[in-house]
């Protein structure tokens, strides 16, 4: 299953059209695509409007390539669930969010090697076109790095009075995460 | 003798604030660092609750800058949860209803910690650029955004 998500927050009828017409001449794979409040219909693609966090975080586990805009929580949840991801970001232009901000964040991720991003409706055909090609990415740990857990410990615990004190455990790091080691099994 | 390895602290009242989406999925990543504190997550999708197990859980509307009705019903319904559970301490990933809580946690004596989302790579969002002044701790993901006199940077949430 291909899994195709604009996200939560506004509609992105440029992707949902694109990927559906790509679906109609040359998806092997059944397409899933959560739409929003997209004035576009899919016609070759099951759709839904939303989906409940389990149910998202479900559909991206059950999928073999995630299609989405350039949402920070698509993104982390792909990667925390290993699957490749295509991002095409929203414009400004389009009325798509305020401002490229997702441009400069789609870029700035692609060139660290963990996402591929298509600018256009094009880019993202010939993307989809050598789909084969799409390695799946290792999962990453469902946690912060541990400079920034540890910055934000640090700054939870400090300026105590010594009158509060108590002792507590160091901070644990989860190795894996639950879902991580049902992908093991699979 | 006590053993380095361990922090010395209090439990701590934390209100851990993010809205939708990515903000959200954002802030789950920082968990860890809240482990030993107890921990009132508010956000703005009550299917999210999924996600937090026991802890407990608040729902309030979110909010742009477009929309005062809203943004006054965010402040009241946050008000609310910070005469109810009077944190210590908020962290927030953003956007609207972050904000309000790092003004509204100054009002209440807490500690405020803002990170900014890892999506801002060229500045700072709208919305972190006005809570800076306001928090104890402004963190952007992107090193380059650094500034002396203004966002740490103290690694990310990838």
């Amino acid at each position: 299953m291909i899994f195709v998500t604009v996200g939560s927050q506004m509609p992105f009828d440029r992707l949902t059209q694109a990927v559906d017409d790509w679906a109609s001449r040359c998806a092997n794979d059944s397409v899933f695509a959560q739409i929003g409040s997209g004035k576009y219909i899919p016609i070759h693609m099951q759709w839904s409007r939303t989906l409940s966090t389990a149910d998202y975080r479900k559909k991206i586990f059950d999928s073999r390539l995630v299609i989405a805009h350039a949402g920070m929580g698509t993104i982390i949840t792909a990667l925390e669930l290993g699957k490749p991801i295509i991002v095409m970001p929203r414009l400004g232009k389009f009325a798509e969010t305020r401002n490229d901000h997702q441009v400069d964040t789609a870029k700035q991720l692609a060139s660290s090697g963990c996402i591929t991003v298509a600018m256009n409706e094009t880019e993202l055909i010939d993307t989809l076109a050598s789909l084969d090609a799409l390695e799946s990415p290792s999962q990453i740990p469902s946690h912060a790095s541990r400079e920034l857990l540890t910055a934000v410990r640090n700054f939870i615990c400090e300026d105590i009075s010594p009158a509060d004190v108590v002792d507590i455990a160091p901070l644990q790091m989860p190795n894996v995460t639950k879902e991580a080691t049902h992908a093991k099994a699979a | 003798m006590q053993n380095r390895a361990f922090v010395r602290t209090r439990k701590m009242r934390l209100l851990a604030v993010a809205s939708g989406g990515g903000h959200w999925v954002q802030l789950l990543r920082l968990r860890p660092a809240f482990s030993d504190h107890q921990v009132t997550y508010v956000t703005v999708n009550k299917s999210y609750r999924a996600d937090i197990g026991p802890a407990e859980f608040c729902v309030v509307n979110d909010a742009t800058r477009r929309n005062l009705l809203g943004l006054v019903l965010l402040y009241i319904r946050l008000l609310w949860h910070f005469i109810r559970v009077r944190p210590d301490v908020v962290v927030t990933t953003g956007a609207a209803p972050g904000y309000f809580a790092v003004r509204l946690g100054k009002l209440f004596g807490a500690k405020t910690i803002w990170i900014d989302s890892i999506a801002n790579v060229s500045e700072l969002s709208l919305s972190g650029q006005r809570a800076e002044q306001h928090v104890d701790l402004c963190l952007t993901q992107w090193s380059h955004l650094s500034r002396i006199d203004g966002p740490q940077y103290a690694g990310a949430v990838l």
